[in-house]
C-alpha cells in the first residue's frame, strides 16, 4: 500500500457540495490556490466543471481529462486510473475534456498541455490518488449510513458493501460531499488491480463510428461566421495592398479584414468564404532574406557540417583519432522537412464578447493557447474559456508556443467584431509551416580490429524548434536543443566509444518549424540504426547478435531486441526476394525494437510484415498500446517511402495528399505487436512506434540489394 | 434552389448549384458527420453514399445529386447497428475518429456491391480513404469481420 505525502496537506484538495451534481473533487495546485478559491461552484447550479471527477446522484462518474485526446487513447486511459482506485462500474464512466485552467497544469511541465508521450505517466498518480480520495469519502458516507465502522466496508463495481447492507455510488454522492476530506489516501497494491493492465475498448468509439464525435471543425451555433485566410506565399511576405472588390461580390461572404498573418474573408459559410478568397488579389511585400530553396540549404548544411558545431556530448578525442586513421567511414545523412498533415484540418472558433473571450478548438496547448488569446483580447488568462473538441490528429502540430492557429481566429473574430470559425484548407494546412525541420547528419566512424568503432563523430545540422520561442529557456542547454540531439547524443552506441563526438549546428531561417511525432528521435534513430546496421556489416556481423554486444548494460533494450528477434523469426529463412531489416530504439521513455520483411517491385520498396516489441514499465491499457504501435509504425512508414516537403524561391511545392504523399491502406504492412511484461515506471507510448520502422526498413533493403539508404524518404536508385 | 432526398427526407436548399455536396451537407443541413479532409477527392474523409454508390462528396456538386438519394454517416443506422459500425466497434478501430465515417461509408458501399471481400477488393475501395493515425490494419479486419456479421443478421 502506498501513502502518498502530497496529500497529507488538507488545503491540497477541496470537495465541494452540490445540489445537483452529487460529489465533486478538485486538486488545487499549491501556488494557484487564490484562482481556484476565487471561483467557487455557484449554488443551485451545475459547477463550472473545475475539477477532475463528478460522482452524480445518477451514479454516473464523469472524469475530466486534462490531457486532449487525438487518438492515442487517453479518453479511455485515464478514466481506467481513476475507476481502478474507486471500484467504478466502468459502464457508468462517462469522460469530458477538461477547460482551460491552471488547475490541469501537467504534472512535470507545469502548463496544460497534451505532448511528449507524457500523458498516461505523468497522471499515472494523480489519477489514481482522485479515484482513491472519492471512494475514501465514499466509503466513509456508507459507513455513517449503515452506522457501522469504515473498515467493515468493501467497494466493489460502484457500491459500498457491508454485510448485508450495500449502497450505490449514486446514493452515496451527496453525503459523501459534505464530509471532511481525508489526511491522505493509500493506494492499491499492484497486485489487486482489476482495470489497470486489463485490454480496453476506447470509450470514444461509440460517437467515432456515427459521426456525432464533435471535432473543432464541426463547431456551430446560431450566428457563427466561417473564415478562410489567405496567407503569404512566402514566409515572412507581409500585405501590400489588396483588393477585396471581386471577393465581396461572391454572395454570403460578409467581410474581408486584414490581419497580421493575411487578408481573411468572412462568410455566411465555408465554401463562400474560400470562393471569397479565390477572388482577392494581394500584392505581398517580400521579406528581405534570401527565399529557401531545398537544393541550396542542403549544400548550406553539407558545408555547415564540415565545419566544428557545438559540442553536444563529448569523450576523448574523436577529431584527432580520426586524423591519423587510414580507413573511416564517412557518411551523409538527409532527412527533409515535413508537414504533420492530420486529417482534421486546423480550425478555430473564436467568440470575443465584453467578458470573455471564448475558443472551441481541438489543441495540444491549451495552457499557451490561453494565456496568448488572454495577451490579445486584454482579458485576464481565466477570462479566456477553451472548449476543448476532439482532434483529428494533432502528432504536435496543435502545440504550438506560439500558438499560431489559435491566435490567427482571435485576430479574425477581433477584426470583424463576430464570433468567427477560421478553417485551413488542406493547401493552407501543407503551406502553412511549422514542419518537422530538414536534418542533416555526417558521421565519421574509425573500426577497431574487434569489428567495433573506436572513434566517432558526429555532427548535426538543423534548424532548432524551440529557438525564439517561450521554450527556448528551458529545452537550450549551453548551445544545444537537446530535441535535436536526443537519440545520438545519449545513444548506448556513441557512448560506448572511448573518442567520439557530437556537434551541433542550428542554423536559422524564415521557415517556421515544430515538433512532429517523436520530434527528433524521428530523424536520429533512423541514422543511428542504419548506421549500426552498416557497421554489423563492415565487421561481418548478424545485426542482432552485433546490436545485442553494446547493450550489454541495457537490459530494457535488449530484452525488446531478444523478443523481437524471437518473434519476427530472426535468422530464419524467407521466400526469395525478401528480407529482414531490424532497429531498436529507446524514445520517451520506453523501449522499441521493430523487424521490417520487405521486398522490392518494380523498383519500389514494399514492406510486408512488421513486428514489433515495446517495453514501455506498466502497460496501462494494452489495447491502446498495441493500437498506438500499430499508428506509429504507419506513420513512420508515410515518411520513410514518401512524405516530403521541397522549397523552391520561397514557396513550398507540395500542397495536398497528391503530392504529399503518406501511408494508404494497400501499403500498409502486418504489424505484430508485442508487449515486456514490466512493472517499471510507464513510459510513453504516442510516439515511440514512430522512431524504428525507416531503419527497420532501410535496413532490410540494404540486407536485400546491397544498397545503403540515406535519405528519407527512402528512395531506390532507378 | 436545389431539391435534395438525404437519409431519406427531402431536402430544399438554395444556393449556387456548384456548392460542393460535403459543404452543402455541413453548412447548410448541419449533417456533420462527413467531414472535409483535402477538398480534392484525395482522403475519402468526405464520402457518403449516392444511390448506394460511395462518391467524394467534397468534389462533387450539388446539382449533380439532385432528386438521387443520398446517405451520410448519420444515415447509415439510427443507432450504429450497421454490421459494419457493430465491426468497428468490435475490432477498436477508431483513434483519432476524424477520417472514420469516410472510411465506414466506403466500407458499407464495398460491402452492398461485394458481400465477399477479397484483401484486394478492399485495397481497391478503401485505397482512396487516409488513415494518418494508421488504423489501416483494423479497417481491413473490420471490413471482413462485417462481412460476416453482414450473414448472421
Amino acid at each position: 500500500m502506498e501513502i502518498l505525502p502530497n496529500l497529507s496537506r488538507r488545503d491540497f484538495i477541496k470537495t465541494s457540495a452540490l445540489v445537483a451534481g452529487g460529489l465533486v473533487i478538485a486538486f488545487v495546485v499549491p501556488g494557484v490556490r487564490r484562482f481556484a478559491l476565487a471561483a467557487p461552484p455557484a449554488a443551485n447550479k451545475l459547477p463550472a466543471p473545475n475539477a477532475f471527477l463528478r460522482v452524480g446522484n445518477d451514479g454516473v462518474i464523469t472524469v475530466l481529462l486534462a490531457h486532449s485526446e487525438m487518438g492515442q487513447g487517453v479518453w479511455t486511459a485515464l478514466p481506467m486510473l481513476i475507476a481502478e482506485e474507486l471500484d467504478a462500474d466502468w459502464s457508468k464512466i462517462k469522460v469530458e475534456h477538461a477547460p482551460a485552467s491552471t488547475l490541469y497544469a501537467h504534472t512535470a511541465y507545469g502548463m496544460q498541455m497534451t505532448g511528449g508521450s507524457s500523458s498516461t505517466w505523468s497522471e499515472f498518480d494523480r489519477y489514481r490518488q482522485i479515484g482513491a480520495l472519492a471512494r475514501t469519502l465514499l466509503v466513509q458516507a456508507a459507513a455513517q449510513r449503515f452506522g457501522v465502522d469504515a473498515a467493515a466496508c468493501r467497494t466493489e463495481n460502484g457500491k459500498v458493501i457491508a454485510g448485508a447492507q450495500h449502497a450505490s455510488y449514486g446514493e452515496l454522492a451527496e453525503l459523501a460531499a459534505t464530509l471532511p476530506v481525508p489526511e491522505n489516501v493509500t493506494l492499491k497494491n499492484p497486485k489487486d488491480w482489476k482495470i489497470i493492465g486489463k485490454p480496453t475498448k476506447r470509450l470514444d468509439t461509440p460517437e467515432k463510428i456515427t459521426g456525432r464525435a464533435q471535432f473543432g471543425i464541426d463547431v456551430q451555433f446560431p450566428g457563427l461566421l466561417t473564415a478562410v485566410v489567405a496567407r503569404a506565399p512566402v514566409f515572412g511576405a507581409k500585405v501590400k495592398a489588396f483588393d477585396a472588390r471581386k471577393a465581396n461580390l461572391v454572395p454570403g461572404v460578409v467581410n474581408v479584414v486584414q490581419v497580421p498573418s493575411g487578408v481573411a474573408v468572412i462568410a455566411e459559410h465555408f465554401w463562400a468564404a474560400k470562393l471569397g478568397r479565390d477572388a482577392l488579389q494581394i500584392e505581398w511585400e517580400q521579406p528581405a532574406n534570401a527565399p529557401v530553396d531545398s537544393v541550396t540549404l542542403r549544400e548550406q548544411y553539407h558545408k555547415l557540417a564540415e565545419t566544428p558545431g557545438t559540442a553536444a556530448a563529448q569523450t576523448g578525442d574523436a577529431i584527432s583519432a580520426l586524423k591519423t586513421a587510414s580507413k573511416i567511414l564517412d557518411v551523409e545523412y538527409a532527412v527533409p522537412y515535413l508537414a504533420h498533415a492530420p486529417m482534421e484540418p486546423l480550425n478555430c472558433t473564436v467568440r470575443v464578447s465584453t467578458d470573455k473571450c471564448e475558443i472551441w478548438t481541438g489543441t495540444q496547448f491549451q495552457g499557451m493557447d490561453q494565456q496568448i488569446a488572454a495577451q490579445l483580447t486584454g482579458f485576464k488568462p481565466e477570462q479566456v474559456e477553451i472548449h476543448t473538441t476532439f482532434l483529428g490528429g494533432g502528432f504536435g502540430r496543435r502545440a504550438n508556443p506560439a500558438a499560431d492557429f489559435v491566435t490567427e481566429a482571435v485576430q479574425v473574430a477581433q477584426a470583424a467584431k463576430a464570433a468567427v470559425k477560421t478553417v485551413w484548407s488542406r493547401e493552407d494546412d501543407i503551406h502553412g509551416g511549422y514542419y518537422r525541420p530538414a536534418y542533416l547528419h555526417r558521421a565519421r566512424i574509425r573500426m577497431g580490429a574487434n569489428g567495433k568503432p573506436v572513434a566517432w563523430h558526429h555532427t548535426i545540422v538543423g534548424q532548432s524548434i524551440v529557438a525564439g520561442t517561450v521554450l527556448e529557456g528551458m529545452l537550450v542547454k549551453n548551445g544545444i536543443d537537446a530535441t535535436s540531439v536526443e537519440g545520438v547524443a545519449d545513444s548506448p552506441y556513441i557512448k560506448s566509444v572511448a573518442d567520439h563526438r557530437v556537434d551541433l549546428h542550428s542554423p536559422k531561417n524564415s521557415v517556421p518549424v515544430l515538433w512532429w511525432r517523436s520530434v527528433g528521435h524521428s530523424h536520429t534513430a533512423f541514422v543511428m540504426e542504419t548506421l549500426i546496421d552498416e557497421l554489423a556489416h563492415v565487421a561481418g556481423k548478424d545485426p542482432v547478435a552485433y546490436r545485442r554486444d553494446f547493450l550489454k548494460k541495457h537490459p530494457r533494450h535488449l530484452g525488446v531486441l531478444n523478443l523481437v528477434a524471437k518473434k519476427s523469426g530472426w535468422g530464419t529463412s524467407l521466400p526469395a526476394g525478401r528480407a529482414r531489416g531490424v532497429a531498436v530504439h529507446e524514445s520517451f521513455g520506453s523501449f522499441v525494437a521493430e523487424v521490417a520483411e520487405v521486398s522490392v517491385e518494380k523498383g519500389q520498396i514494399r514492406v510486408h510484415r512488421v513486428v514489433c516489441a515495446i517495453d514501455c514499465g506498466v502497460a496501462v491499457n494494452p489495447e491502446t498500446i498495441v493500437a498506438q504501435m500499430e499508428s506509429g509504425i504507419a506513420f513512420g512508414l508515410s515518411a520513410g517511402l514518401f512524405s516530403a516537403l521541397h522549397f523552391k524561391d520561397g514557396r513550398v511545392q507540395e500542397a495536398n495528399f497528391n503530392d504529399y504523399r503518406v501511408l494508404r491502406l494497400n501499403e500498409m504492412p502486418k504489424v505484430e505487436v508485442h508487449i515486456v511484461a514490466s512493472s517499471a515506471k510507464s513510459g510513453g507510448v504516442g510516439e515511440v512506434g514512430v522512431p524504428p520502422i525507416a531503419p527497420a526498413v532501410a535496413n532490410a533493403v540494404a540486407a536485400l540489394t546491397g544498397k545503403r539508404l540515406r535519405e528519407l524518404p527512402l528512395t531506390l536508385p532507378s | 434552389m436545389v431539391s435534395l432526398l438525404v437519409n431519406g427526407k427531402k431536402k430544399d436548399v438554395t444556393l449556387d448549384p456548384s456548392t460542393p455536396l460535403l459543404w452543402v451537407l455541413r453548412d447548410h443541413l448541419g449533417l456533420i458527420g462527413t467531414k472535409f479532409g483535402c477538398g480534392i477527392a484525395q482522403c475519402g474523409a468526405c464520402t457518403v453514399h449516392v444511390d448506394g454508390v460511395a462518391r467524394r462528396s467534397c468534389v462533387t456538386p450539388v446539382s449533380e445529386v439532385a432528386d438521387k438519394s443520398i446517405t451520410t454517416i448519420e444515415g447509415l443506422s439510427a443507432d450504429g447497428s450497421h454490421p459494419v459500425q457493430r465491426a468497428w466497434a468490435e475490432l477498436d478501430v477508431v483513434q483519432c475518429g476524424y477520417c472514420q465515417s469516410g472510411q465506414i461509408m466506403s466500407a458499407a458501399a464495398l460491402l452492398a456491391a461485394t458481400p465477399n471481400p477479397s484483401d484486394a477488393d478492399i485495397d481497391t475501395a478503401l485505397n482512396g480513404n487516409i488513415c494518418r493515425c494508421g488504423t489501416y490494419q483494423r479497417v481491413r479486419a473490420a471490413v471482413h469481420r462485417a462481412a460476416k456479421l453482414n450473414k448472421v443478421d
